[in-house]
């Protein structure tokens, strides 16, 4: 047998720490072994030390995959920085792996480049099984020709002279080690792992506090490797949570009362979620036997007079069309969460793609105008649901909110709301309805009008999806229809009518303006900024609504010589014969701004089933600015 | 806050309602359709027990006899085909103060609405549950429904249907937690009341299947029947559903049935050969997923901005 690292090494010196201004760290382990729990302290353990932080989840493909695979990769990206952080980031700069595959399947990803740190358990080495201790070592071999610096540490070894369940142990030693790596205040550390086991009882907190000290330890003694991040502690209460937590409380922030849901990833956690906290606010989640009963409930109880919320994914938002149309004909206020993840068909479940715009905006039957709005951070999401039930009942109408598999695992400090009463919903209004006032009295400038709920003395009405006129009557006269459907739209010009332009990142003229919406803000933030600092004239655009569009789009596109989108979602590139400019598919962002400002917007998408890293997008606008400028004019042929 | 309930009782209701207040738009439904006879019923019902017509609430799906809000003077939900159970328990969940229709046709229930059907026996959320079953899909002109018996010809099998057909009722009796299960024919307006009012009066999920005539469609169906009261099986019980002594004449083939006694329901509703009527089942006992739904009603705007500030404290980072 070899001798393992521990025993190889000697003890280096003490350097002081490198400062660097961000960094990102990536644990990974089999599915079960707690890297994610480890990579969501550390997070934790950064944003209360005044770092920005983004977390994301690794996760894996199956639900038990076997040990020891590829598939089986499960863990945590956390990037910290100096400053707020909005992004997962390029490549990483450390890896902690529990096992060489689990390793693999990270480099089958792209998250390595040749100097990234990597820390690996070299407890493999003296595994009984020759195999294991073979692969182990080839790998490492394998690992170093491509050029990542590998260190072998003993984690197994190490954990089995504090527990007798090493497996359990692995992520609370690596998380001690990482604290000491990122020269981290030990007492913070403690605190966190108390808080986070303090439910578990005392011999929980006792067993991982060993684990971390003694990593902590093992660290300072034998690796040479000291990163400092420096923090602004916050000067706020500061909340870090997930995307799909912060919906979860935002449903809970809107006086919305109601949740009816089916289970489906990428969502699934806001209702979990939702499930155990809800019912503190006297609120309730209703498990429904599939998605469109799951709308229908909602429906129900909005109708009724408590606005609900139904949340879903790609294959329930087409489930649930048909009622969707059903809430825009019948003007019953509601709220749609859908967290995309790939698509077509089950696609990829648990993976970040933006493909559902269009679904959203026109799969229901006939013309069925609604509001879409799409959080482009962890604390829109919490913010939206407040702003998504208000537009519902002030519009009359349903309101879809499209988040993404990003922002759903993704983990964000921001500073805690201040919650207000104005958010909640107001008590059902059950005073006696004017008789003389039509059930769908739409103003005829807005569209707005006021509905009856049950409850309401002389405001019985019938509520149809049939076409129907202001009292709700059949529509058997030409010309009814006509004029129900223009009310219905007029609400979103109203709507767009008060809404702000849109704020640009950057000039407000230039070569090229990247427009995007929802998750992708911060990596095309960073990439934007990255070419500016080397003065290229690049500036972007990030849209909260998508339906209405906001105000003012085309004035500001007309100011740039070129405009795309950059989306996760398909298009085609242009590849002659077949795929020429005419015969090409625009990504979904791109043929809707094309449709609505008659610009020649051009896209940039991909759909690797993983966020888009800020690298590769500016790589993309890097090569669009070169043939700008090469070309000196707007030219289509890009590419 | 009051809580709603109280505020509302604080109103007296100044007045009787009297029919005309239950009597929406002028049904549309062909002359001798079975639909008006549920109408009435419903609307008699709605009368004899003063429900307010403001805290009543129809729900139906597409079909016919989904028509049937459209006629009451209620608050009324016509919405999709199939999908009026959900809509009615989600009206129920946070309305427990509202009284709930629900009308409902063989396609719309037993087709496209199964999964919701099942569940809402589950549920059991109190709710009156009126299947209108004239073995057929009228509103789309005579196309074979789930319950079309074998051989009847329609326009999509005009060779006759060849299936058996399914039969709702041991299909309701087999759910799990189901509370009320009863079955009357619309020609009989004292078995029609008195059975949709025992429905209504249940505190749970009623189900009642109306044997419902089709003129146009289905004629030969249930002439039978209306021909010869021997065809049709009474269902008695002290506990069951009971019609005046005169107006029981009319159904001279009866049986003696404890509708506490499930596994002999069952046995009834499998027979094939009479149409049965009265109460199959109830139940007192039954898990009302209502009751669960409802937690948390009165909860004050500070109880829950309170809950809501601690909620948020739990992702504290500093
Ligand atoms: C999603 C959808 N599919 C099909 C239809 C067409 N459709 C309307 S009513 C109906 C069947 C109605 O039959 P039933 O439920 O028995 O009601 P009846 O008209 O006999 O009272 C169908 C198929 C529809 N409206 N919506
Ligand atoms: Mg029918």
């Amino acid at each position: 047998m070899k001798p393992s690292a521990l025993e190889a090494q000697t003890t280096p010196e003490r350097v002081p720490p490198g400062i660097v201004d961000q960094h990102i760290v990536e644990i990974v382990s089999d599915s079960g072994e707690g890297a994610q729990t480890c990579g969501q302290s550390f997070g934790a353990i950064c944003a209360r030390n005044g770092n920005g932080v983004w977390t994301v989840e690794i996760i894996p493909a199956e639900i038990e995959p076997p040990a020891r695979s590829r598939a089986g990769a499960s863990g945590s990206r956390i990037r910290i920085g100096s400053r707020p952080v909005t992004n997962a980031g390029d490549f990483a700069d450390v890896v902690f792996a529990f096992n060489e595959q689990v390793l693999y399947s990270r480099i089958d990803s792209g998250a390595l480049r040749p100097g990234t740190l990597v820390f690996l358990d070299s407890t493999w080495a003296e595994n009984p099984i020759g195999e294991i201790r073979d692969m182990y070592s080839d790998a490492v071999a394998d690992f170093r020709r491509r050029g990542y610096a590998v260190t072998e540490i003993p984690i197994e070894r190490q954990c089995r002279k504090v527990t007798n369940e090493p497996r359990r142990g692995k992520n609370m030693w690596v998380l001690g080690m990482l604290c000491a790596l990122y020269d981290l205040d030990l007492e913070l550390v403690r605190s966190e792992v108390e808080k986070r086991f303090a439910k578990k009882g005392g011999a929980a907190v006792e067993k991982n506090r060993a684990l971390l000290e003694d990593g902590w330890k093992w660290a300072l003694e034998n690796t040479a490797h000291r990163f400092h991040v420096p923090a602004s502690p916050p000067d706020k209460p500061t909340v870090a949570m997930n995307g799909n937590q912060a919906i979860g409380l935002g449903i809970m922030a809107s006086g919305m009362e109601l949740c009816a849901m089916y289970p489906i990833t990428p969502a699934t956690s806001a209702s979990h979620f939702l499930a155990s906290a809800f019912p503190q606010v006297g609120g309730f989640v209703h498990q429904a036997e599939d998605e469109i009963a799951a709308i229908g409930f909602a429906i129900g109880a909005s109708y009724a007079g408590r606005t609900a919320v139904t949340i879903t994914s790609g294959p329930g938002l087409a489930l649930k069309t048909e009622f969707i149309g059903f809430a825009v004909m019948a003007e019953v206020p509601l709220v749609i969460v859908v967290v995309q993840r790939g698509g077509p068909s089950t696609g990829l479940p648990t993976k970040i793609e933006q493909g559902d715009l269009l679904a959203a905006l026109y799969a229901s039957p006939g013309d069925s105008p609604k509001i879409i709005l799409a959080p482009a951070t962890i604390e829109e999401c919490f913010h939206f649901m407040v702003t998504a039930r208000k537009l519902a009942e002030e519009f009359r109408t349903p309101v879809i909110v499209l988040s993404d598999a990003n922002l759903a695992t993704g983990q964000q400090p921001f500073p805690k709301p201040e919650v207000s009463e104005s958010w909640l919903a107001s008590p059902i209004d059950q005073s006696d309805w004017d008789q003389e006032t039509a059930p769908f009295a739409w103003d005829p400038e807005t569209g707005l009008s006021t509905r009856p709920i049950p409850g309401r003395r002389h405001g019985q009405f019938v509520l149809t999806g049939l076409a129907h006129d202001e009292h709700s009557h059949v529509a058997y006269e030409s010309g009814i229809n006509q004029r129900a459907m223009e009310m219905r739209s007029r609400k979103l010009a109203v709507l767009a009518g008060s809404l702000l332009a849109p704020r640009l990142h950057g000039a407000g003229e230039g070569d090229l303006l990247v427009v995007g919406w929802g998750s992708t803000l911060g990596a095309i933030e960073e990439a934007v900024d990255r070419l500016r600092a080397r003065a290229a004239k690049v500036s972007s655009l990030h849209l909260r609504f998508l339906s209405p569009l906001e105000p003012g789009l085309k004035r500001i596109f007309s100011r740039f010589r070129q405009v795309m989108t950059v989306e996760i979602n398909y298009s085609d590139p242009i590849r002659p014969p077949y795929l020429t400019p005419e015969t090409r598919r625009y990504s979904q962002l791109a043929q809707l701004l094309r449709a609505h400002t008659l610009v020649d917007i051009d896209c940039w998408s991909r759909v690797p089933g993983s966020p888009l890293p800020p690298g590769l997008i500016e790589q993309e606008l890097s090569r669009r600015l070169d043939d700008i400028q090469r070309e000196g004019t707007h030219n289509e042929h890009t590419r | 806050m009051n809580t709603l309930a109280e505020r509302w009782e604080l109103e007296p209701r100044p007045t009787v309602c009297v029919l005309e207040d239950y009597i929406g738009a002028q049904a549309r439904w062909c002359p001798g359709c079975g639909d008006h006879s549920v109408l009435g019923a419903v609307q008699r019902l709605a009368r004899d027990l003063q429900l307010p017509p403001e805290r009543t609430v129809t729900v139906s799906g597409i079909g016919c006899s989904s028509r049937f809000p459209h006629y009451m003077k209620t608050y009324g939900f016509h919405g999709l085909h199939g999908r009026a159970l959900p809509v009615a328990c989600g009206i129920k969940s946070r309305r427990p103060d509202l009284n709930v229709f629900v009308v409902t046709g063989d396609g719309d229930c037993c087709a496209i609405g199964t999964a919701h059907w099942i569940h809402a026996i589950r549920y059991n959320m109190d709710l009156t549950i009126l299947l209108l079953d004239n073995n057929i899909y009228g509103l789309t002109k005579m196309q074979t429904s789930p319950t079309t018996p074998i051989g009847q010809h329609s326009n999509t099998h005009p060779q006759g249907s060849q299936l058996p057909p399914l039969n709702p009722i041991s299909v309701t009796l087999g759910i799990r937690n189901v509370s009320f299960v009863a079955q009357t024919v619309d020609w009989n307006p004292p078995h029609l009341y008195a059975t949709i009012r025992a429905a209504y009066e249940h505190k749970g999920a009623s189900f009642v299947r109306i044997f419902q005539r089709c003129p146009h469609f289905t004629s030969n169906i249930f002439a039978k029947a209306q021909e010869d009261p021997s065809r049709i099986l009474m269902m008695t019980h002290p506990g069951g559903i009971n019609l005046d002594p005169n107006m029981a004449r009319a159904f001279p083939n009866r049986i003696e049935h404890d509708p506490s006694d499930l596994s002999a329901a069952r046995a009834l509703a499998d027979r094939e050969d009479v149409f049965t009527i009265g109460l199959f089942y109830r139940s007192a006992a039954s898990f009302r997923y209502d009751h669960q739904t409802a937690q948390g009603l009165g909860a004050t705007n500070d109880e829950k901005l309170a809950a809501l500030r601690k909620a948020l404290d739990r992702f504290l980072v500093s």
